[in-house]
């Protein structure tokens, strides 16, 4: 915590001093990210994954100095709309990284895209921005977020669920899931359950899943919530006995809460701790050492979106003054992923593989998602051919 | 099966209003006693929940967490009373709501300060981990049936003190003239303090019996404040009877109608679109059990003041 302090004052510190500066001597990137309410973990995990890769480069890009200022937008729309002008007017950085959650992503990618500034997505990947409205000034190192869903109902098809149980929470990214995984899904969905957003208690319909006996539960339940199914799922007996496939349900973000009471259920990911590539096996193994956690996709897709800024930084040799060149520069991707092959669509989002994922408990006591079998193999969102390419 | 299911319900339902009665029980009595309006309440049972990750941590075993908890939330309760609420009393409802929402914002920042931002994970006692197969597949926690015999247990002990005991007789004649009681040669102060203390342990230890079930995160109490609040507003201001019967009242009303409501539904609209308006309705039933009250006792079901 004191480290963080010094750290924190460090940070005011250089912006200080950098706004004296001569401008643009330095590649200056704005880190925007839930760092306070509900999302912190993630926000967090994405900030140290930035940092972890800068440290990584040396703290250059391109043979010039790096700086990178990261704020907080509370999850909160009109407070991340007034911390990014911050970013834009004030500090002028080149580049926004940000944010984790579509809502806020919503609300700054206007203001980011009309300063013809490059926004790096490290985490949200609406469907708003992937088909008709995308821009080159946009890019996501994640994935469009319905494929996330789409893994998990390729899954329940492929190993012959009939009839599937679904359980939501009540909101457009709720009704979405439930779309992305009846793609490929063709059995019977024998209850659709939408919860009001900060349900706690599961148990009302715990005991329905009970007396229906579906041959699967399909769940997206963020935060809070999914640390508060997973332990109920288990403690009503069901995890023997009903699997349980999750989007952004159990991850490493919600493991240290969830424990054992995870171990054994499926998501889906573009990536997980064990991914065997040498870069990942590194960066793991340095995250955990530097911030006594295990990393989570968030951490990956923004240590990622910093390698993918160096790739288009190094190749103009730090000259960023022809946009044009730069999203060029950006959309070869011209790096090493830590997922290993990764290019991008004309909209700026990935073609990747993605994987079903089972939580595990490692040797050494700690809890990750573990890779079980690949699901989709060079996969583009099917928005993609809806953005006229520019 | 669906009666099976019905009654499991009713069994959640239960339990929800137990849990719902433990944090209400003390708001009541701090509103009804001390005219005193405590958003904080709901602070306190997070306390209650943080103290017992904590413990069971340190002790490794859930049963010593909670035994150290309680009092720890008993001291933190009082601790809160003397530096800020004694304070309050005498100022108007509004300075109270003020300074006491202050404290909310105030105590969720610094458990995330000392706790981190992440959930916590607190174990079931393994003793207690297991579940009770009603019929055919449905299976029902332990855990959850001791939350209801403790639940009742607690409220009998309360009904006893509070109406069978000196200090409870003092508690009930200060919930409907407070005044009197003091020119009586009561300590009020005194009383309010104790009254202040067992309320913010009680939510305490709803916080810590919840602890294993749901994850304990900063800000868990804001949910159960608004529901505390309709609790004691249903149930009459400063009544411990009122609070069980209509915490029971809500917690069934509120798990039942989760439950029956979509089924209901789906006579009239296709499956879809009746669990999404289903479950939308049911959380506005709570509220329209209380408008009807209001409208028909709006002192609420058995006021403490006539």
């Amino acid at each position: 915590m004191k480290q963080q302090i010094k750290l924190a004052g460090l940070a005011v510190l250089m912006s200080v001093a950098a706004g004296q500066a001569v401008a643009q001597e330095k590649i200056k990137v704005g880190v925007i990210v839930s760092l306070s309410g509900a999302g912190a973990v993630l926000g967090q995990q994405a900030r140290d994954g930035f940092n972890l890769a800068v440290k990584d480069l040396g703290g250059k890009m391109g043979g010039k100095d790096v700086e990178v200022i990261v704020v907080d937008d509370e999850l909160k729309p009109d407070v991340a709309v007034t911390k990014v002008k911050g970013l834009l007017e004030r500090d002028k950085v080149d580049f926004v990284v940000g944010p984790i959650f579509s809502n806020i992503l919503q609300a700054i990618h206007k203001p980011v895209i009309e300063n013809k500034t490059f926004l790096i997505s490290p985490n949200a990947g609406p469907s708003s921005y992937a088909g008709k409205e995308c821009s080159p000034f946009f890019y996501v190192t994640s994935y469009q977020n319905d494929q996330i869903h789409q893994i998990l109902g390729k899954v329940a098809q492929d190993r012959g669920y009939k009839r599937v149980y679904l359980l939501v929470p009540n909101y457009q990214a709720g009704k979405d899931s439930v779309a992305g995984f009846k793609m490929d899904f063709k059995g019977e969905v024998v209850e659709e359950s939408y919860m009001p957003l900060g349900t706690l208690d599961f148990q009302a319909e715990l005991s329905k899943i009970a007396a229906l006996k579906p041959d699967a539960v399909f769940t997206f339940m963020p935060g809070g919530m999914g640390v508060n199914l997973v332990k109920q799922y288990k403690q009503a007996g069901l995890a023997d006995r009903i699997p349980f496939l999750s989007a952004f349900t159990v991850d490493e973000s919600t493991l240290p809460a969830q424990q054992d009471a995870a171990v054994g259920m499926f998501g889906g990911s573009n990536w997980a701790p064990n991914l065997d590539t040498a870069q990942n096996k590194k960066f793991v193994a340095a995250y955990e050492a530097a911030y006594n956690s295990v990393p989570a996709t968030y951490a990956f897709q923004s240590y990622d979106a910093a390698m993918l800024i160096n790739s288009a930084v190094t190749s103009l040799k730090g000259d960023l003054s022809d946009k044009t060149k730069v999203a060029a520069a950006m959309k070869r991707a011209d790096f090493t992923s830590l997922r290993g092959g990764f290019k991008y669509s004309a909209n700026g989002y990935p073609i990747q593989d993605f994987y079903l994922t089972k939580v595990a408990k490692r040797a050494d006591g700690k809890y990750q998602t573990e890779i079980v079998e690949k699901v989709f193999t060079n996969y583009a969102d099917r928005y993609a051919k809806d953005c006229v390419a520019q | 099966m669906t009666l099976t299911l019905a009654l499991v319900q009713i069994l959640n339902g239960l339990q929800f209003g137990l849990i719902l009665f433990l944090i209400a029980a003390g708001l009541t009595l701090v509103f009804g006693v001390m005219d005193f309006i405590n958003l904080a309440h709901g602070v306190q049972y997070m306390v209650g929940a943080y103290f017992v990750a904590a413990f069971t941590a340190m002790t490794g075993s859930f049963l010593y967490g909670l035994a150290l908890a309680l009092p720890t939330a008993l001291a933190f309760g009082l601790l809160l009373e003397v530096l800020i609420f004694r304070h309050l009393y005498d100022r108007s409802h509004l300075d109270q709501v003020l300074a006491t929402f202050g404290v909310i914002i105030f105590l969720n920042q610094a458990v995330k300060f000392v706790w981190g931002a992440a959930p916590l994970n607190v174990p079931i006692p393994d003793a207690l981990s297991g579940t009770i197969e009603i019929t055919d597949g449905m299976l029902y926690p332990v855990y959850r049936l001791v939350i209801i015999a403790v639940g009742l247990a607690v409220g009998l002990a309360l009904y006893l003190v509070v109406n069978k005991t000196r200090l409870g007789m003092l508690v009930r004649a200060g919930a409907s003239n407070a005044a009197m009681v003091s020119a009586l040669g009561v300590n009020i102060r005194f009383l309010f303090t104790i009254v202040f203390g067992v309320g913010a342990m009680l939510a305490g230890f709803a916080g810590a019996m919840v602890a294993p079930i749901l994850s304990v995160e900063p800000g868990m109490g804001d949910n159960v404040l608004i529901l505390a609040f309709v609790v004691i507003v249903i149930g009459g201001i400063g009544s411990i009877r009122g609070a069980f019967i209509a915490a029971l009242l809500i917690g069934l009303v509120d798990t039942l109608g989760r439950f029956f409501a979509p089924t209901l539904l789906r006579v009239l609209l296709d499956p879809a679109t009746a669990s999404q308006t289903g479950r939308a309705i049911a959380p506005m039933l709570i509220y329209i059990l209380m408008a009807a009250v209001l409208f028909f006792r709006p002192s609420g079901l058995f006021p403490s003041k006539q």
